[in-house]
């Protein structure tokens, strides 16, 4: 009944990280989960997305010379474009400015399809950093992925935009179990807070067109923390510059989360 | 006086080139040379190109025309054709042009619906399973309705199954009327129909399903056998195939007759379109996120 037996899920493994919203801390999560996973002794890979505008590379401070363009035009390999990123994950930078494949048709959309099938077997992880939005791009994106973290931040409009990302996977792509990240908590138990909260809109207005309900699921908060601000600005991975933040520790339960399921 | 050189020939040939005659000799003998090297070609016009080749009548065995008996057995797929109301294909019986028609013909008619002329399950069921392909590669929208008249059972209990093939008739010509060529009607079976609308857009197919929802209902039906008029209406439930996404034909085909039976629940002479990805948040969902949220705050 669903898209999901239909849509090629083979990779369980591949977490697509989306939120609707821009600035919710996307590429920030994306980043440091993956530093955290690292941590824990898993090979993992995190792959820019956000085909159009691109900014992992900026989070990172890497000045890429072969991005998943090079990949793309066959300029170069995909094993050279895999580079070693600061917190021992790897990562597939799309290189900003490729802006022609803003647009989803479907060369890129084979192209970024093969990448995938042929990194899949090769990590434990990998998280798709897709874009802000719910393009086409984006959906696609997400369809590749057998799990989907959606981050949203308790502000009103970050909620109504992951909302309308949930929306939209659930009836699209037959997404039942979405995972929920809500950053920048500045009170205990927030999280769960809008965990709740968007699960009773979903019960109300999406799941009743449904065959099956979806379910949120909280893989946990991060709080407020000034240290996430001071990494960004020094254009340092939290989990590398001060990984007793209370930021990083929650991100870190995030992964042993992330791990367990 | 100067001493002229002498003249060769005659006193005829003067003002003329010296050897003109026989060079004028030598060109005609050329010519006909060459002429007479075609000549062959001139005269037998069978070889060449744009001309059928004459039978020559005095060739025995080219006279008798052959009858060598073909193994296969036509007989049957004539008289297919012939109780099915199809032409014969033209030709010489036999020929390879003529069985290729013949097979034209079968295939048209295997894939047509006896009853009504509309595709049939298995042309339908092709055209579906070429239309997820084409929408996973080319992320056109592609809209599948699923039509049921509504209480069949009732016209066919009451003015019998004479009648009930008349609506049945009457249906598939209204729906053919209220599509695009390029759109593929079928008939499933029974009283059920399906719609194929290729590159149609999501903001049309409310409009479109109902354009043929409400020209079925203004089409009474008359009835031959007992004159007079019954009048039928249908349900539609549609869904549109997941762009860029390879789905299957079946899916796709659930997705659609789930709305359907969602249409019937609901009352019938209804549409149902499976709701598309909107991505539109209502002032009601946005309060109901809001509202309480906010109150938890102040508190």
């Amino acid at each position: 009944m669903t898209l999901t037996e239909s849509t090629p899920r083979s990779h369980p493994h591949i977490f697509a990280v989306t939120s609707g919203k821009g600035g919710v801390g996307k590429t920030f999560v994306s980043a440091n989960l993956a530093a955290a996973l690292a941590r824990g002794g898993r090979r993992v890979l995190v792959l820019d997305a956000d085909l159009g505008l691109a900014n992992l590379d900026v989070v990172l401070n890497l000045f890429p010379k072969i991005t998943l363009h090079d990949v793309f035009t066959g300029k170069s390999t995909l094993a050279d474009a895999i580079l070693p990123a600061p917190g021992g994950f790897h990562v597939l930078l799309a290189g900003s400015g490729m802006v022609e494949y803003s647009r989803m048709t479907p060369e890129v959309r084979d192209q970024l399809q093969a990448v995938i099938d042929e990194v899949a077997p090769k990590f434990d992880h990998i998280l798709l950093d897709t874009g802000a939005g719910i393009s086409d791009v984006v959906l696609y994106t997400v369809s590749l992925a057998g799990e989907v973290l959606v981050v949203a931040t308790p502000e009103p409009t970050s909620l109504t935009d992951a909302y309308a990302t949930i929306k939209v996977l659930a009836t699209t792509q037959g997404r039942r179990k979405i995972h929920l990240l809500v950053n920048q908590v500045r009170k205990l138990g927030e999280g769960r807070a809008v965990r709740q909260q968007l699960q009773q809109v979903v019960d109300r207005y999406v799941n009743p067109q449904l065959d099956s309900p979806v379910r949120l699921e909280l893989l946990g908060d991060v709080p407020s923390d000034n240290a996430v601000r001071d990494s960004v600005l020094r254009r340092q991975l939290l989990m590398e510059a001060l990984p007793g933040a209370p930021a990083a520790l929650a991100l870190v339960q995030v992964a042993t989360r992330m791990t367990a399921t | 006086m100067a001493r002229r050189a002498p003249r060769l020939g005659t006193g005829k040939s003067v003002g003329r080139a010296p050897g003109a005659h026989v060079r004028k000799w030598a060109t005609e003998a050329a010519h006909f040379r060459v002429w007479s090297l075609c000549w062959p070609l001139l005269d037998w016009p069978d070889t060449l190109p744009g001309r059928r080749p004459r039978p020559n009548p005095l060739d025995r065995r080219q006279a008798k025309p052959r009858t060598d008996p073909s193994p296969l057995q036509f007989d049957r797929a004539l008289q297919l054709l012939a109780q099915s109301g199809v032409a014969v294909p033209e030709g010489e019986p036999g020929s390879p042009a003529w069985q290729q028609g013949l097979i034209d013909a079968l295939v048209d008619l295997s894939s047509r619906d006896a009853l009504t002329g509309l595709a049939n399950r298995r042309a339908f069921e092709m055209a579906l399973a070429r239309e997820v392909d084409r929408v996973a590669r080319s992320g056109e929208p592609a809209l599948l309705l699923a039509l049921d008249i509504d209480h069949f059972k009732r016209v066919n209990d009451t003015h019998g199954h004479g009648a009930g093939d008349q609506v049945i008739r009457a249906v598939a010509h209204a729906l053919l009327d209220c599509v695009r060529p390029m759109d593929l009607v079928a008939r499933l079976g029974g009283e059920e129909f399906a719609i194929i609308l290729p590159n149609c857009a999501s903001t049309f197919g409310e409009t479109v399903a109902e354009r043929v929802r409400r020209r079925v209902e203004r089409m009474p039906v008359a009835l031959s056998t007992q004159g007079g008029q019954v009048a039928v209406t249908i349900s539609i439930g549609g869904a549109f195939a997941p762009q860029w996404v390879r789905s299957t034909p079946t899916l796709w085909q659930e997705r659609a007759d789930q709305q359907l039976y969602l249409a019937k629940g609901q009352g019938r002479n209804l549409v149902r379109l499976e709701p598309t990805a909107v991505s539109v948040v209502s002032t009601e969902e946005k309060r109901l996120l809001f509202d309480s949220f906010q109150i938890q705050d102040h508190e």
